[in-house]
């Protein structure tokens, strides 16, 4: 098992390695010049020629990347050029924010979503089942800023409960103030991971529901929940941590429209800011961020599925 | 909960049961049409009957379950005096596991893979407050002990996939077991084991059901097991009974016409003169394909090319022209692994193959396609081999057109050709393979092979998955095509009755290399190297009393089967061999002795020797 898990990080640094190449020189080909946009139209040719030496600019590509990535690998994004400010400055307080919505989520979203997909796989084909499964595809069908609207409309419009828009600081807040403070872009988030979340955990549950061991358990005259909770669950695990781990990606890094819809402070809103003005570095590290945060994400997905295996934690 | 138990007590009885699928327009697809018949205490009843004649869905009912889709139409289940088919699921679930206890056909499928052995053995009787978790350990221990599993005081501690497949069946009978139960169902618990499996897992289930005084089920469709375990048989035909007496009465004095097809059904030893070669009009020098010290295996290769998991090593094989060659082993012998060589799906490592006695590239990407089409694959289940969303003209159609051999008649005309050629009406041009059963799915599954016009089919295990009589006609249908189109076959089968039945010649592989090959008659009858000596006896025939009898002989009790592995150097059946020569069988690869019929036994023993012993 040691040996898939090192394999599994080992594919993890080839795909950061690769998407640090796709970010860095995709954003070279992109029209601009960091040293001009960052000294803006006035600035004399010298003076733009002294800075891109003083960026290395002038550097062969090749040179400027490792630059770029050795910087990288040591915690140093560079300096934002459209506000002279570290880019790992203007992350952190973002990455809070986002952190912290996308836990809140998580934390609310994922068991719930769980639970309602695994009650459907104990009743399948029952009203339950058909409501849900109603429901989920339909929340699959709506887009984020559709929910968003309906939810602002319901809580904020017609009942006068929460935010539109979240603004304040987070600071000294408990777990309950943050969630309420959150409440609208959280229970969007929700929605649009539930909906996956139940229709994999429901099919995943099924599809163990059909073998042969769990035909056996019921002629052992072991009761239902035990059946799921005990016998199923445990073989299920693999395909639905798979499917969280994804959600929770899409949660940190995809959450674009929801930060914008209610303009909170996120990692999201900053990356608009970063392509509004052409700040290439600071686009160059939120890309370098989402994609760690993927890889660890679906490495530890990766480990909790060998781990739920008993034929990868004891071979014969 | 615990009755006295008399024996002669009536445990179970059916009572014009019917069991049947309700389709949506409330009309009844009746699967069994009222069937009647009693199981007493002590006694082991056997079903038998072929795929579709209802001994399963029969067998279920004493547990008041109906696989999902059918339902109890009419008549009673009577287990120890109460109608199962009338109880809710609620009132059966204390009796499941523990009143009745039920034993399916795959051990491997029905344990839970992540749970580990003693939960899963000792479940029942816990959930159900018969037993604490440490009574429902010792007794699991008592069975383990019984059941003659190795290290009984940790086996339970294992994960299924941790142990061998004819022990995970034996700790399947000590999971019914253990909740002491009244009545055991046992739905063909050795169809799915090697011969040598087979007869220890018989001897353990007969001695535990006889210790425990329980009554059971026996649901098979091979008399000659039913001959070593039961008291009285029930043959079931179409869901209804034809048949049903004394196991004597019914062995040796069939009357239904049924009952006496399927002991017809039943291959006896190959008689001599089969496999002798004759004058032939399709013998050519070169043979049509030939294996020439193959190694072949699994995993990443070292740096001198080595697999890590080797499987075959130096196995030579000829397959003459319109002849067939049967391999027999154990699973995991290297049989398929043989077939994928040949076939090239699997690149060996080292040796040769030569198809008309020219040498064909080990990778299937670098060979032509008229190579290609020499050699033709059939795969033992054909609902996975034959794609569902096809129509049976499609499927056929496609190696016409690939590889241009509709000569000369339309493609249409070819595909009707086909299904002549395997027996099958030409309708079924039109058909999906779900609209076919079983042994029609296999036809198509070999005409598709046919269809290639190929000089060599590799068969692997095409019989296996089917009833005794299907799997008949398929053979027939086999012997006929070889003697119309000159095919030769290579004919993959852990039933050695089946492949004596067919085979010119057989090759017996054990454990990745050649024990002995040459025509079948003089293989088998006598059998000379010792492994073929406890294949052949361990193949049950059907007869009361042959258990005891070949558990006995001296092969039987050298034959415990342990791991099956192929050995760096010298005999790999060492361990097992009844006449081993310790430091030379262990060390020395085996000598091929060459008796001058083409009959090579790779053994240190002398022949003589050999066809003394026993």
């Amino acid at each position: 098992m040691t040996g898939l898990i090192l394999r599994r990080l080992g594919i993890g640094l080839i795909t950061v390695l690769a998407v640090s190449i796709i970010i860095f020189f995709g954003t070279k080909i992109l029209p601009g010049d960091a040293a001009q946009i960052r000294l803006g139209q006035q600035a004399t040719p010298e003076n733009v020629a002294a800075f891109r030496e003083k960026l290395g600019l002038d550097k062969p590509y090749w040179q400027q990347y490792l630059g770029w990535l050795s910087n990288f690998l040591r915690g140093d994004l560079g300096i934002s050029l459209a506000s002279d400010v570290p880019i790992t400055e203007l992350i952190a307080d973002r990455y809070k924010n986002t952190v912290i919505v996308s836990c809140l989520t998580a934390l609310i979203g994922v068991p719930i979503s769980l639970m309602l997909g695994i009650m459907a796989a104990m009743f399948p084909g029952s009203l339950y089942d058909r409501v849900l499964t109603f429901i989920s595809v339909s929340l699959v069908a709506a887009p984020e800023f559709f929910t968003a609207t309906l939810l602002v409309l319901l809580f904020v419009f017609a009942l006068d409960i929460g935010n539109a828009v979240v603004v304040g600081s987070t600071e000294g807040k408990g777990f309950f103030e943050l969630i309420s403070h959150f409440a609208l872009p959280i229970a969007t988030l929700s929605f649009v991971i539930a909906s996956q979340l139940i229709r994999m955990s429901r099919a995943a549950v099924l599809n163990v529901m059909s073998s042969p061991y769990i035909e056996m358990a019921i002629l052992k005259g072991v009761p239902r929940g035990r059946i799921i909770f005990r016998h199923a669950l445990l073989n299920a695990i693999g395909p639905i941590v798979n499917v969280v781990a994804l959600n929770l990606a899409y949660l940190v890094t995809g959450v674009i429209v929801v930060e914008v819809y209610f303009a909170y402070p996120g990692l999201a809103t900053l990356i608009v800011q970063g392509v509004q003005s052409r700040d290439f570095v600071l686009i160059q590290g939120l890309g370098m961020i989402f994609c760690l945060t993927y890889v660890i994400l679906m490495l530890i997905a990766d480990i909790a599925a060998f781990a739920s295996n008993p034929r990868l934690r004891h071979p014969k | 909960m615990t009755q006295t138990r008399n024996p002669g007590d009536v445990v179970f009885e059916a009572r014009d049961l019917k069991i049947g699928a309700i389709q949506h327009d409330g009309s009844e697809i009746r699967i069994v049409k009222g069937v009647d018949f009693q199981v007493r205490r002590g006694e082991v009843v056997a079903l038998i009957g072929e795929s579709g004649s209802g001994k399963t869905t029969i067998s279920l009912s004493a547990l008041g379950y109906a696989k999902p889709g059918l339902s109890f139409t009419g008549g009673e289940a009577m287990l120890l005096g109460r109608d199962v088919t009338k109880m809710t699921t609620d009132e059966l679930r204390p009796l499941r596991g523990i009143s009745v206890a039920y034993l399916a056909q795959s051990a491997a499928a029905t344990f839970n893979p992540s749970i580990k052995i003693n939960e899963q053995v000792t479940e029942a009787p816990v959930l159900h407050g018969t037993k604490t978790q440490e009574e429902a350990n010792a007794k699991a221990l008592d069975l383990y002990r019984a059941l003659e599993l190795p290290n009984p005081d940790t086996i339970g501690d294992r994960y299924p996939h941790q142990v061998s497949g004819g022990q995970l069946q034996r700790l399947m009978a000590a999971m019914a077991l253990c909740g002491d139960p009244e009545l055991l169902v046992l739905d063909e618990p050795t169809t799915a084991l090697d011969v040598t499996t087979q007869i220890e897992v018989l001897k353990a289930f007969k001695q535990v059901i006889k210790e425990e005084g329980a009554a059971a089920i026996y649901v098979t469709h091979d008399l000659a097991v039913v001959a070593q375990i039961a008291d009285r048989i029930v043959v079931l035909y179409n869901g209804e009974i034809k048949e049903s007496g004394p196991v004597d009465r019914i062995i040796n004095n069939p009357v239904h016409p049924y009952t006496k097809r399927l002991m017809a059904a039943i291959r006896p030893m190959p008689e001599a003169g089969q496999g002798e070669d004759s004058s032939d009009e399709h013998l050519r020098d070169a043979p049509a394909l030939q294996a020439i010290a193959i190694d072949a295996g699994y995993g990443a290769r070292d740096s001198n090319g080595k697999p890590a998991v080797p499987i075959l090593r130096d196995v030579n094989v000829a397959i003459e022209r319109g002849k067939t060659v049967g391999i027999i082993g154990e699973s995991g012998c290297g049989k398929s692994t043989l077939a994928r060589v040949f076939a090239g799906l699997l690149p060996a490592y080292g040796g040769e193959i030569h198809l008309d006695g020219e040498r064909l590239s080990a990778d299937l990407a670098g060979r032509t396609r008229a190579q290609l089409q020499k050699v033709q694959f059939v795969y033992q289940m054909a609902d996975t081999a034959l794609n569902p969303r096809q129509r049976i003209r499609d499927i056929l159609g496609r190696p016409i057109d690939f590889y241009g051999t509709a000569a000369g008649m339309t493609r249409r005309q070819r595909v009707d050709y086909l299904l002549d050629l395997v027996e099958l009406p030409q309708q079924f041009a039109d058909r999906y393979p779900h609209e076919l059963s079983g042994g029609q799915k296999q036809r198509v599954n070999l005409a598709r092979a046919l269809a290639a016009d190929p000089e060599v089919v590799l068969c692997d295990e095409v019989t296996s998955a089917l009833d005794t009589i299907v799997g008949a006609n398929v053979i027939d249908l086999l012997n006929r095509l070889q003697r119309e189109t000159g095919v030769s076959f290579v004919f993959i089968s852990h039933d050695l009755s089946t492949v004596s039945s067919f085979a010119d010649e057989v090759v017996v592989l054990y454990a990745g290399m050649v024990a002995e090959q040459g025509p079948t008659d003089r293989v088998l009858s006598p059998p000379f190297h010792p492994y073929t000596r406890l294949l052949v006896s361990s193949v049950p025939e059907p007869r009361v009393g042959w258990l005891e009898e070949a558990a006995q002989t001296r092969e039987a009790k050298a034959g415990a089967s342990g791991g099956v592995k192929l050995t760096e150097k010298g005999c790999p059946f060492f361990e097992r061999c009844p006449l081993a020569i310790p430091g030379t069988c262990d060390e020395v690869d085996p000598p091929k002795l060459d008796d001058g019929n083409g009959h090579i036994i790779d053994c240190h023993r002398p022949i003589a020797e050999l066809s003394v012993s026993g």
